[in-house]
């Protein structure tokens, strides 16, 4: 309050300071804001997080200390071997293998077709352009269960049905990375491209060398959130995947909690775990182009 | 087709300019090329993986087609059958259900803390980071920890409730009443986050000056927020809705893990009848004609949303 009536000096210090920010002034009804605000924040956040700690917590107990009461939130002893049991008793290792190798591909396909794509709708001028966009960003607002019988009937007829493929192909081709890449594109100014063009550089040229490196937070975006729905996805697989070798790890799970008849909860939290640390670290380690990526997708609609 | 164009644009402009004629043909006609160059990889997947399933829909739901491929032209008689099918009335309610309570709580949910963290508060990238993370967890781990935080004798859930002195808690997913609940719960849990961001974004749009204004001429919180956030949040508004509303409508994954559309029918969804009649029973034709069903709600919906978005522009 003292700097607010002080002398001129430490009223341009503290304007300098604070960025000249006149609401941001600490009186009591702001700073009675800020705490409240800091303690629903704190709330909500526990509340969003509380799963994943129990489910953290719970992979490290004993199989009979799972379910306790009172509820115990830390585990009364730490049985760190329950990682290796869940490893070593399931297929996990095939599980993981088919997983990654579906996320890779597909998230490589999705990317490069889509930026592609993107380009073409973002920066050429043809007949018909317009009219096909329209039927891409249409399809976002079909459902894929609407959709998935046909598809399916098509997937068998051509021996797809059980295979690696079908999944591939199944996520590769979506709209929304074209639709999120084209917004990022259109970000860039027409003028670079124009420069590059009067120096005699071809459309793909353009599309290598300035579009791409300039829309970093865009791939990276589109990389990270392919990858993640890959990995997740639970649908696909249950439908196209019949082959237990086949499995990723979300068919895999599920299928070892259908069948966890020694009721040891404790293996499939820390098998639980183990599906979710993947996409933790890349989550953690993209964060911000996530954020970023997932906001241009919405800010035009 | 894309030739056929161009021969017609052309000589139009060849009759204002005739010595720009040619080049000009031939450059639109090389951008032409080069665009579909472009588009193309993705979209031969595309129309392939996508635009044939959709459009044979339409063929498959008049036809009894089975697992063996075998199609006999029914003519209406499957849609006939689903008018009468309680189970398939079972779904649509529930659908509905779903969605009417998940739409407007997510959308509530997810602004306030897009508020709530649009603020220069400490920890602000923390607490984002945890609001999204539900969104990009496995849907099986989610399902899993909270179908045992809901499991009425021994869950943790229950257990508080019980602590804070309600001593006959919800039977949860073991309950028809409690079970449709339970499944909202997860679901806004789950995709608040992601809704959250989108608004995020949309508040950072707003320009400082008209709240500075609206406070001069001495608009409480309130009025702020009703007079100045939510206009300028309006395109953002209905970019949520008309998401979360397809996002509804076709909510599958986490009921069929949670209850696998039980206890009896109280979670059944349309999503799930479709996999039921396809997957389960084989009737193709069948599960064709409920996605139309599907497929067509979501579509009406969407343009009407559109068309009141319009209007309110205007």
């Amino acid at each position: 309050m003292t700097l607010v009536h002080g002398t001129p000096e430490t009223r341009a210090l503290t304007s300098a300071s604070a960025a000249a920010r006149r609401p941001d002034r600490q009186t009591p009804g702001r700073r009675a804001a800020r705490i409240i605000g800091y303690v629903v924040l704190i709330v909500a956040a526990a509340a969003v997080l509380l799963p994943f700690f129990w489910m953290l917590s719970s992979s490290v107990r004993g199989s009979n200390d799972v379910f306790t009461i009172p509820v115990k939130w830390l585990p009364p002893s730490w049985k760190w071997d329950n990682y290796v049991h869940v490893w070593s008793q399931t297929a996990m290792v095939t599980w993981w293998k088919n997983t990654m190798l579906l996320s890779v591909v597909v998230t490589f396909l999705q990317v490069l077709t889509g930026s592609f794509a993107a380009y073409g709708f973002a920066r050429m001028r043809f007949p018909g352009r317009d009219v096909l966009f329209l039927v891409y960003v249409g399809t976002i607002a079909v459902p894929w269960q609407s959709y998935m019988i046909p598809q399916f009937i098509l997937f068998s007829k051509l021996h797809l049905s059980n295979t690696l493929w079908s999944i591939i192909l199944l996520q590769a081709f979506g709209a929304f990375g074209v639709f999120l890449m084209k917004q990022y594109f259109e970000s860039v100014p027409e003028e670079l491209s124009e420069a590059a063009r009067i120096d005699g550089l071809s459309e793909y040229g353009i599309y290598r060398r300035i579009m791409l490196p300039l829309s970093t937070p865009a791939i990276a975006s589109l990389t990270l959130l392919t990858f993640v729905n890959t990995w997740n996805d639970y649908l696909g697989p249950l439908i196209y995947l019949r082959s237990p070798n086949l499995w990723t790890i979300q068919l895999g799970l599920q299928t070892f909690i259908n069948n966890l008849y020694d009721q040891n909860y404790a293996l499939l939290f820390a098998g639980l775990t183990l599906s979710v640390l993947p996409i933790a670290v890349i989550f953690m380690l993209g964060q911000r182009y996530f954020v970023e990526g997932i906001a241009t997708s919405g800010l035009k609609g | 087709m894309a030739s056929i164009t161009i021969d017609g644009a052309g000589p139009r402009t060849g009759a204002a300019e005739p010595r720009r004629r040619r080049p000009g043909a031939r450059l639109r006609r090389r951008n032409t090329l080069i665009g579909w160059s472009f588009i193309l990889p993705n979209f031969v997947g595309f129309a392939l993986l996508t635009l044939v399933p959709v459009l044979a829909l339409f063929y498959i739901s008049f036809t009894n087609w089975d697992v063996f491929g075998k199609a006999k032209w029914l003519g209406l008689a499957n849609f006939r059958r689903l008018l009468h099918d309680a189970s398939f009335h079972t779904a649509l309610w529930n659908t509905v259900y779903y969605s009417v309570v998940h739409i407007p709580l997510t959308l509530v949910i997810s602004l306030a803390l897009a508020m709530l963290l649009n603020r220069k508060l400490r920890g602000v990238a923390f607490f984002r980071t945890a609001a999204f993370f539900p969104y990009i967890t496995s849907v099986v781990a989610i399902t899993t920890v909270w179908n045992l935080l809901f499991s009425p004798k021994y869950g943790p859930i229950n257990d508080v409730l019980r602590f804070v002195g309600i001593d006959n808690p919800p039977g949860w997913t073991t309950s028809t009443t409690w079970a449709m609940p339970a499944v909202i719960i997860v679901g806004t849990w789950r995709e608040m986050g992601y809704y959250m961001i989108l608004f995020l974004a949309g508040l950072q749009t707003v320009p400082r000056e008209l709240y500075e204004a609206a406070r001069m001429d001495g608009a409480n919180a309130w009025q702020r927020f009703r007079n100045v956030t939510m206009p300028c949040l309006r395109p953002t508004t209905f970019f949520v809705t008309v998401m979360l509303t397809i996002g509804s409508f076709k909510v599958f994954d986490i009921i069929l893990l949670m209850t696998n559309g039980g206890p009896g029918q109280a979670t059944l969804v349309l999503s799930q009848f479709i996999y039921k009649a396809g997957f389960v029973n084989y009737q193709f034709g069948y599960a064709s004609a409920a996605s139309i069903a599907l497929f067509l709600i979501c579509i009406v919906v969407t343009i009407v949303q559109f068309v009141v978005n319009k209007r309110r522009a205007a």
